[in-house]
């Protein structure tokens, strides 16, 4: 086996390890992997509540105005009337089911959580460049979090113009607007303290040998994610800036001259442009589409080449088609605004980014599935999770193609057709990813594997659920129903659509359910999972596996040396299927 | 920064108050053209062109970009271009 | 040893940068996005508009340039600061800082007679947007300043311990500090023209 995992996990540890207390070894915790544990048990938790609100939500689409059963009423009066949910109550639940899943749940899981633990473990660092700037972001994150939560119980009800805020709404909405706008500028510094972080560290902490092609694939997806949220997330900033003073300065950035509101003149100066803000808007949200995918294909990467037991198929590609992708996602953003009135000129020069940049997201997409090609492949429960990615996310690109194209954009905007679209693409797309990944690296976290039975009810109800679900969305949207409806009967075209609504609500709580085995599955592990026989669980190649388990504060006995690439799986003529990145002959 | 002989520093300390020198001029020029009431094509190239010879002496002097490694240049040189993008662009479409 | 982080005094050999440069440009790099968005910002709402004020006739140039000349002389003390630690004059070094804190300070007391001069006269960011931009803006600039100030100030008095135990790496400290602040002066160079003098 590997030559570094001789050391004993306790001898190795930093010399004021065992000096520190509790709350500065895992409260205020300096060391990456404390952290990355921090980030992943909290995105978790705020995942699945994103999900219980859109699971109440749903009740109102599949029986509209009827009092909803058994926990209705222990809601107050504020939110529901005797089990009828009010429609103030819908909009908090939609736009704050928006905003917690991508910048609470998503987002700090891909990138927090697994960023924070695997990428310096992947590149042989003892930790990340900024410790404490580490330490800070996840507080940073946390506070956002407890503001956002908080929301919910300020007079008048969290944010509810929709996790997009569009002014003039957002402007004229009840303070829990504020609360969202003060809660983002917490979450967007901690992206930034991160993003800062693993920048540095990739580029300045990689082993001894560890050349840029020699990284694994995850490694380069965290380092293009980070550019995005370093330069895409300020903008959003500016603009939160701007609906902040426009919501306690009372100026008119947002509120243009003669805006009417409750039949009313709006009492502003005027002179403002509510376009603006879905510019700033969007050139954050365009760049963190990516943000949410890049570490999930990361993920699937690594999990794929480890469970074919064979390279990558064309990893250059994938490294060069992801900067690609990075670089063009910054020129894309008005692809969201084609009903704004840009001029064809405009529209012209976005539809064709829009068209150019789906071009690497084939070639990744296509680079991972050819690498399945004459694998001996292991169904582990991560590789169902990550083999599943690979359609799901295929069928939410490729739906994406015609709400790039005005022609068709116009009948499609803002339809169902769009939430089906981008839930492809982030929920049995990236979510199946993320779970992959905690199944993957779950060994070398805990020192336990997760059990795989329960794995697979896992994964084969999620499955099927999360297609129940978003399928007929499609269905929904080419009918023309609209999202943000809080009365789906409202309209005529709407109504023979509408027994699609109470099918994807019964499956939406259906998949509820599927997460139980999970929820079980992971606490149960971390106590009672069978005790990994190595440090190498997998015979993976990756650096992160030649660390002890779980690893110490310092990773590493010693810096560890890199002699060759990251997937040299099943070389010609070796002894064993696998050659780990630290060896310096081929095993 | 190792390896500076204290010839370079001294030239170097030169330099900087040059460059101050430059700076306090070049605010006493910029202030002066808007005394002339220019129309505002002209008065806004003007004061462009001389805010950015300004920000261009601080950023390659103070700054050190004039001998700054390349890492850093990237960076840069990728986060000017999505600034110019992120200027130029949404004020193009909507008047 | 193991778990200790490289490049912290010295720079990494191939980048020829250490951690805390890198670190500091990736930060300028999300700075100079976020006044962009606000740049942006101001040329939409300008270019929309039908009556946008001059700057000269609404705001006072003369303290304006003034504290354009403060803001300029404390990023020239800045950087000799700096360079007297290159020099390992530490004294120096003190001095020179002290007058970059008290400028810094000097330019925030001139803001607050501008702001205070408009409030008297019951200007406020509600007023226009030309108000609005120019609050928000300056507002926001001022915040980077007090931050300048404040991380100024600790490398004055106690951060400077450092300078005792690994001198090259407090110089880096002040070298990235250094940089922010220059960064500071530098969108203050835009900001004068554009709000006051166009």
């Amino acid at each position: 086996m590997s030559h570094h995992t001789h050391a004993p996990s306790a001898d190795h540890g930093h010399h004021g390890e065992h000096a520190l207390p509790f709350w500065r070894k895992y409260i205020f915790s300096v060391d990456h992997k404390v952290i990355g544990v921090q980030y992943t048990v909290t995105s978790l938790l705020f995942l699945f509540f994103g999900f219980c609100l859109i699971m109440l939500l749903r009740w109102q689409l599949a029986y509209p105005g009827q009092p909803l059963p058994l926990i209705g009423q222990f809601f107050p009066e504020t939110q529901m009337i005797s089990g009828i949910m009010l429609p103030e109550f819908y909009y908090q639940l939609g736009a704050m089911h928006g905003t917690i899943m991508i910048f609470l749940g998503i987002v700090p899981l891909a990138v927090g959580g697994f960023g924070n633990y695997v990428l310096p473990l992947q590149i042989g660092a003892p930790d990340m460049a900024f410790p404490k700037l580490n330490m800070m972001s996840y507080w940073l994150f946390f506070i956002g979090g407890v503001i956002m939560l908080a929301s919910f119980f300020v007079p008048g009800g969290a944010a509810q113009s929709g996790w997009t805020s569009y002014p003039p709404l957002s402007n004229i909405a009840p303070p829990g607007q504020t609360w969202w706008l003060v809660g983002m500028a917490f979450l967007i510094n901690s992206s930034l303290l991160g993003s800062v972080n693993f920048i540095v560290t990739i580029v300045q902490l990689r082993a001894d040998g560890l050349s840029f092609f020699r990284l694994p694939f995850f490694v380069w997806a965290q380092f293009v994610t980070s550019f995005l949220l370093l330069l895409a997330f300020p903008p959003l900033m500016a603009a939160s800036v701007l609906q902040l003073m426009d919501r306690v300065a009372h100026t008119s950035f947002f509120m243009p001259t003669g805006l009417v509101v409750n039949d009313q003149l709006a009492q502003v100066s005027g002179g403002g442009h509510p376009v603006l803000w879905q510019h700033l808007f969007w050139f954050l949200a365009h760049p963190e589409v990516y943000v949410l995918i890049l570490p999930a294909m990361g993920i699937v990467s690594e999990i794929i080449a480890c469970n074919t037991r064979k390279p990558l198929y064309g990893y250059k590609a994938l490294v060069y088609a992801s900067i690609f992708l990075g670089f063009m996602s910054f020129i894309v953003w008005a692809h969201h605004m084609f009903l704004t009135d840009m001029g064809i000129t405009m529209s012209a020069f976005f539809q064709v980014t829009t068209m150019i940049i789906s071009i690497p997201s084939v070639i990744i997409l296509t680079t991972l599935v050819l690498s399945l090609w004459g694998g001996s492949i292991r169904f582990t429960t991560p590789m169902l999770f990550a083999l599943a990615f690979l359609p799901m996310f295929g069928i939410g690109g490729l739906t994406g193609l015609p709400l790039g194209l005005t022609a068709s954009d116009v009948h499609l905007h803002d339809t169902y057709y769009v939430i089906g679209h981008f839930h492809y693409v982030v929920a049995p797309g990236t979510i199946f990813a993320l779970f992959a990944g905690v199944y993957h690296w779950f060994p070398k976290v805990t020192g336990r594997r997760m059990n795989e039975t329960l794995g697979k009810i896992h994964f084969f109800f999620s499955f099927i659920f999360m297609n129940c679900v978003f399928m007929p969305m499609f269905i929904q949207g080419l009918a023309g129903v609209l999202r943000r409806m809080y009365d789906p009967m409202q309209y005529a075209h709407a109504q023979p659509v509408q027994p699609l609504n109470e099918f994807i609500s019964v499956s939406a709580w259906l998949l509820g359910l599927a997460q139980i085995p999970f929820i079980i599955n992971f606490f149960g592990s971390i106590w009672r999972g069978k005790k990994v026989e190595n440090d190498n669980p997998w015979q993976a190649t990756t650096l992160e596996w030649t660390a002890p388990t779980p690893p110490p504060h310092g990773n590493f006995a010693h810096p560890p040396v890199v002699y060759r690439g990251p997937y040299e799986y099943s070389v010609p003529n070796a002894r064993q299927d696998y050659t780990p990145q630290t060896a310096k002959e081929v095993l | 920064m190792s390896g500076h002989t204290e010839a370079e520093i001294k030239k170097h300390v030169r330099t900087y108050i040059a460059v101050f020198a430059a700076l306090a001029a070049l605010t006493v020029i910029t202030v002066a053209i808007s005394y002339l009431h220019l129309s505002f094509g002209p008065a806004l190239a003007l004061a462009l062109a001389v805010a950015s010879v300004k920000a261009g002496l601080v950023a390659l002097f103070f700054m050190h970009l004039i001998t700054e490694k390349k890492a850093i240049l990237w960076l840069l040189g990728f986060t000017v271009f999505f600034f110019i993008v992120l200027l130029t662009i949404p004020p193009l479409f909507h008047h | 040893m193991s778990s200790e982080i490289r490049y912290i005094s010295h720079p990494h050999p191939v980048t020829g940068v250490t951690n805390s440069k890198l670190g500091v440009w990736c930060f300028l790099a999300s700075e100079i996005m976020l006044f962009g968005g606000l740049f942006s910002a101001l040329v939409m709402l300008r270019g929309g508009s039908t009556n946008w004020p001059h700057g000269f006739e609404v705001l006072n140039v003369p303290l304006a340039t003034l504290n354009t000349m403060v803001l300029i002389t404390s990023s020239v003390t800045m950087v000799l600061s700096w360079a007297s630690l290159v020099r390992k004059d530490l004294g120096k070094y003190r001095l020179y800082m002290a007058v970059t804190v008290l400028l810094g300070l000097a330019f925030l007391v001139i803001k607050s007679f501008e702001y205070g001069y408009k409030f008297e006269h019951h200007i406020y960011p509600s007023k226009s947007t030309f108000y609005a931009i120019y609050f928000t803006m300056t507002g926001l600039h001022g915040l980077h300043v007090i931050g300048g100030i404040i991380v100024n100030a600790y490398f004055l008095l106690p951060g400077s311990k450092l300078w005792h135990k690994d001198p090259e790496q407090f110089t880096g400290r002040i070298e990235a500090a250094g940089l922010y602040w220059h960064f500071v002066d530098l969108v203050w160079i835009f900001l004068f023209p554009i709000l006051y003098l166009l």
